[in-house]
């Protein structure tokens, strides 16, 4: 299957969102969710086409004279593409119950951003050269500006400012850089099975520096000191923090890292010329610091925030590892940290709606109004704090493993560190609603349930559920993932 | 009929605009100014197709061969300027129309045509001619026509931005006068290819140095490559907006292909950056540009003034990748003339839309202007983001080559520089569309709230461009052949 068929659903969705605008809603998020499962079709489609080995390719598009624009599946690809098609779906169902709940304004033009930045994501997924993963990188940037901006007032446009001007000037000032230079050095932007830059003399010392221009130029992956994009990106209606700024934004990042380490330097190239040794104490301090900050926030929102940029400072540790196990690892989790966070994130917004409270130090007692969301937050955060029965734990084992490999401790200590760091700030969440006393009861009066719009509910309960299914049943994807060709 | 193109091409704007000035009537200026326009761009399209199938066209005028006679000459890159200016000139006129009816009063419309037409013909022989004397006059025929469009604007400021870019116009078209003398007296000759075979083995060497430096300044004048770009932000902000567009677009691209065809073509590559040490002057020259004038742009509260420093940095980044020297690097410089060509006209013109309704162009009171003009607005920012090189756009094309081409030099701090100041192209449109989309109106008056998009004259031209500089964007390899194979023209000489 033309991997190019990926665009054409979020693409075409697009006439029927304006089309029916805002007096026909149900047409209006039914087209999308329609939209969404041939999406999903599509991308299960390239995923048996891999799984049976047929190359899958399209076309080229000269952009510049040497270097075209071409998509092209590979298995870290599929399961990204998988990934954001099937949360898209869930995503769009919970902003039915969300947006309504909530009665936010301008629902057509957030709608419409969405869906070309999910067109960016699947160009980003399977992007075949680094030009590609650039042009889509930077799409997703323009297109999610209008969502975090969404509210309009003063707050929401300095958040976009800050938002834009991370993004835009790190993509421009480091990452095109290293980019061009690549195509100097190698000649080719192509992602090739054990990287092109092996050959292309540059010494040890120009290699961790131009490695450095690509983790700092992604700076969607939220590597500190270029993190503080993410929570600014938090004033904006919480579908999109939960979609993009926990799957979609993010995840571009870390991906984009972790194709650029396997197939354009190679993993061998990094472990051999230790190209990545100044870079892991960045990743680890990362992983710490933000860890840390996440205990000093008391919004709910803002919290994840920070809990979202150590975990994916855990898969730029495992990208610049770069052992088979631990790469494989870091892209185990991104889907596994994809499910725990966007139930966390969805169990917000749900708490927004219903109880309209978005401090943690306000919720004592909400578990017993909204006992289904709040179990969902418990099954969320046991994931992302990496215990079973949830997928969280495999794809942690795998990183801890690869990081073995290296030779030394420190760095799964700092992973079980900041797995300690994560139970303290996590926990406390579902604990304080379940048995703390609800302060708005009078005594002797009994809690009524006061759940979220039903959309709402049904999206939570579907991640929730997939982070325990994907405990029990990580085959397939541990399958895909093993395709990868390393060198 | 077909060989006589390279003539027609000067003939029929230049024959149209006496005719313009006997018509009187301004609908039937305004038809006759379109019509000549439109073959003009037919011609040199054809032109351009004629070249890059069978190589130079060489034209003598009235019949008279090269030396004695005036010739024309037209290889990849000028053929490629040609399609530029005259492409520009037929889009921008349609948009005139209805731009000019309101800030030019109706009897003198004829002349503002004839003006135009003038300075089309002046413009297009600057860039067709082989003849270095002949390039002297059509450059005064394009100049004194650009003044008198200049000084219709609404504003009286105009007169003086008129004045004042006469002043230094005239300056640097006597330097440029006084430059083909001393070339003249060193070689005995004016015609381009002979200069180039006479140069080397002229006994005035001195003479030959005199004239290169006169002629260096008067073309960097003419071209407002920082420090010498004084009399261009009054010049684009207040001539009538329909002429800043056109100029925007073709005018200073016209200057740099003199100094292309100047350093290459005639005095030679060697010459101008080997002995010479153009880059000396050129390089720092254009990077101070680049940096100093982005800076400057954030700061510009007039739309068309921010616009304006905008095109003295873009000229900075044109002028450096010729300052390379090198293929790629003229390569990136030549594309970036015909890209940075259809973004900032595209962008006048949109500004000129939001001056048609809004009245004025003063950035903060532009606060939600989305909800009245989106298509105007929409259009701004996709232009916008051509200034800011965000990839699929035509700016991308143009950054991304010129930073290859100096990282292939080994040139690291110019790459740099080039992205430091793309970081502050950001600020400086990510500002203006900020205010426009997302900041919430003050005055809540119902005026304020209805749609009054501008007339469809307006901005099916304005899209016509904006297409066309996406389809380039997307498309950059298109471009990237022309300005390539027009690079190693230019490196090769002349044949």
């Amino acid at each position: 299957m033309n991997p190019l068929w990926t665009l054409v659903p979020p693409l075409a969705v697009i006439p029927f969102i304006l089309f029916f605008g805002e007096k026909r809603k149900n047409l209006r998020e039914g087209s999308i969710i329609i939209a969404g499962l041939v999406l999903l079709l599509i991308n299960n489609g390239i995923y048996t086409d891999v799984m049976a080995g047929i190359p899958v390719e399209s076309g080229e598009l000269a952009l510049l004279a040497d270097f075209s624009l071409k998509l092209s599946a590979e298995p870290m690809g599929v399961v990204f593409g998988l990934l954001a098609s099937f949360l898209w779906v869930v995503t769009t169902v919970y902003s039915i119950g969300y947006m309504r709940g909530h009665h936010e304004i301008n629902q057509t033009r957030f709608y419409v951003c969405f869906a070309i930045a999910l067109a960016a994501v699947m160009g980003a997924a399977y992007a075949d050269n680094l030009l590609t993963l650039f042009v889509a990188y930077e799409v997703i940037t323009i297109s999610t500006y209008p969502l975090v901006t969404h509210a309009g007032g003063d707050g929401a446009r300095k958040a976009g400012r800050i938002y834009l001007g991370i993004l835009m000037g790190t993509s421009i000032g480091f990452l095109l850089p290293a980019i061009i230079w690549v195509a100097a050095a190698a000649g080719t932007l192509d992602f090739v099975p054990g990287g092109v830059l092996a050959d292309a003399g540059i010494g040890k010392g120009a290699m961790a520096v131009l490695l450095a221009l690509f983790l700092f130029g992604i700076a969607k992956a939220g590597i500190m000191p270029f993190h503080r994009w993410l929570p600014a990106a938090m004033v904006a209606p919480t579908p999109v923090s939960a979609l993009l700024h926990a799957v979609a934004v993010v995840k571009t990042g870390v991906f984009s890292v972790l194709k650029i380490v396997t197939y354009t330097f190679g993993i061998d190239t990094v472990t051999v010329t230790g190209a990545a040794h100044w870079l892991l104490p960045v990743a680890a301090f990362t992983v710490l610091a933000a860890s840390i900050v996440a205990f000093t926030k008391d919004n709910l929102k803002a919290r994840l925030a920070y809990s979202t940029i150590s975990q994916l400072s855990y898969i730029l540790l495992a990208a610049l590892l770069a052992t088979v196990m631990s790469v494989s690892g870091g892209v185990l989790h991104i889907v596994m940290h994809a499910f725990g966070k966007i139930t966390l994130f969805f169990c917000a917004g749900a708490i927004m709606v219903a109880l309209h409270k978005s401090e943690i130090s306000k919720m004592n007692g909400i578990g017993r109004r909204m006992p289904l969301t709040m179990g969902a937050f418990f099954i969320g955060a046991i994931s992302i704090i990496g215990l079973p029965p949830t997928g969280g734990s495999w794809s942690k084992l795998l990183i801890a493993g690869g990081s073995l490999d290296s030779g030394t401790i420190i760095w799964v200590s700092v992973l079980m560190l900041s797995t300690l760091l994560n139970i303290a700030y996590l926990l406390p969440i579902p604990l304080r609603a379940f048995l703390r006393p609800d302060p708005d009861l009078q005594p002797g009066e009994t809690a009524t349930w006061q759940e979220a719009p039903y959309a709402c509910l049904w999206a939570i309960a579907l991640t929730a559920t997939s982070c325990v299914l994907l405990f029990l049943y990580p085959r397939p994807l541990t399958e895909l993932i093993g395709l990868i060709q390393w060198r | 009929m077909i060989d006589q193109f390279p003539a027609l091409q000067i003939m029929v704007p230049l024959v149209a605009a006496p005719i313009c000035v006997m018509i009187r009537n301004p609908r039937w200026s305004w038809v006759c100014a379109m019509v000549a326009s439109t073959l003009a761009f037919l011609i040199s399209i054809i032109l351009l197709q004629q070249v890059m199938a069978n190589g130079v066209i060489r034209y003598a005028v009235g019949g008279w061969a090269a030396p004695s006679g005036i010739e024309y000459y037209i290889d990849a890159m000028n053929a490629a300027v040609l399609v530029l200016v005259s492409g520009i000139s037929a889009v921008v006129l349609v948009y005139a129309y209805r731009s000019v009816a309101k800030s030019v009063p109706a009897e003198k419309h004829y002349l503002f045509y004839t003006a135009w037409l003038m300075c089309v013909c002046g413009l297009l022989g600057i860039v067709i001619t082989g003849d270095a004397f002949n390039v002297f006059v059509f450059l005064e025929i394009s100049s004194l026509s650009m003044y008198t469009l200049i000084s219709f604007g609404q504003d009286r400021r105009a007169l003086t931005a008129s004045f004042r870019y006469l002043v230094l116009g005239s300056v640097g078209a006597s330097f440029i006068l006084i430059g083909i003398g001393f070339l003249y007296a060193a070689t005995g000759t004016l015609n381009m290819t002979d200069l180039a075979a006479r140069i080397p083995d002229s006994e005035s060497q001195r003479a030959v140095l005199v004239a290169f430096s006169f002629l260096t300044m008067g073309v960097l004048i003419k071209s407002a490559v920082f420090p010498l770009h004084a009399w261009l932000p009054n010049a684009y902000t207040f001539a009538p907006v329909a002429v800043t567009a056109f100029l925007a677009g073709t005018a200073t691209k016209v200057s740099l292909y003199v100094l292309l065809r100047f350093f290459f073509s005639v005095f030679g590559k060697d010459y101008s950056f080997g002995q010479h040490l153009l880059n000396g002057v050129l390089l720092p020259a254009a990077v101070a540009g680049f940096v100093l004038m982005s800076l400057v742009a954030i700061f510009q509260n007039d739309l068309r003034r921010m616009l304006a420093y905008s095109s003295v940095a873009q000229v900075g980044y044109i002028v450096a990748g010729f300052s390379l020297a090198t293929q790629s690097g003229l390569t990136a410089g030549i594309v970036h003339v015909v890209n940075h060509g259809m973004v900032k006209a595209s962008l006048f013109m949109a500004v000129g839309c939001i001056l048609y309704r809004v009245g004025h162009v003063h950035t903060p009171s532009l606060d939600n202007l989305m909800k009245r003009m989106p298509f105007t607005c929409v259009a701004f920012i996709i232009s916008g983001m051509g200034l800011i090189g965000v990839p699929l756009t035509v700016g991308f094309v143009s950054k991304f080559t010129l930073i290859e081409a100096s990282l292939e030099k080994g040139w690291w701090a110019i790459a740099a520089l080039v992205l430091l100041s793309s970081l502050m192209a950001i600020v400086y449109v990510g500002r203006v569309i900020e205010i426009m989309v997302f900041r919430r109106s003050r005055e809540t008056g119902p005026e304020s709230s209805g749609m009054c998009e501008a007339p469809l004259s307006m901005l099916v031209p304005l899209y016509v461009l904006v297409g066309v500089s996406l389809y380039f964007g997307i498309n950059g390899s298109a471009t990237l052949e022309v300005a390539g194979r027009a690079a190693s023209f230019l490196l090769g000489g002349l044949q």
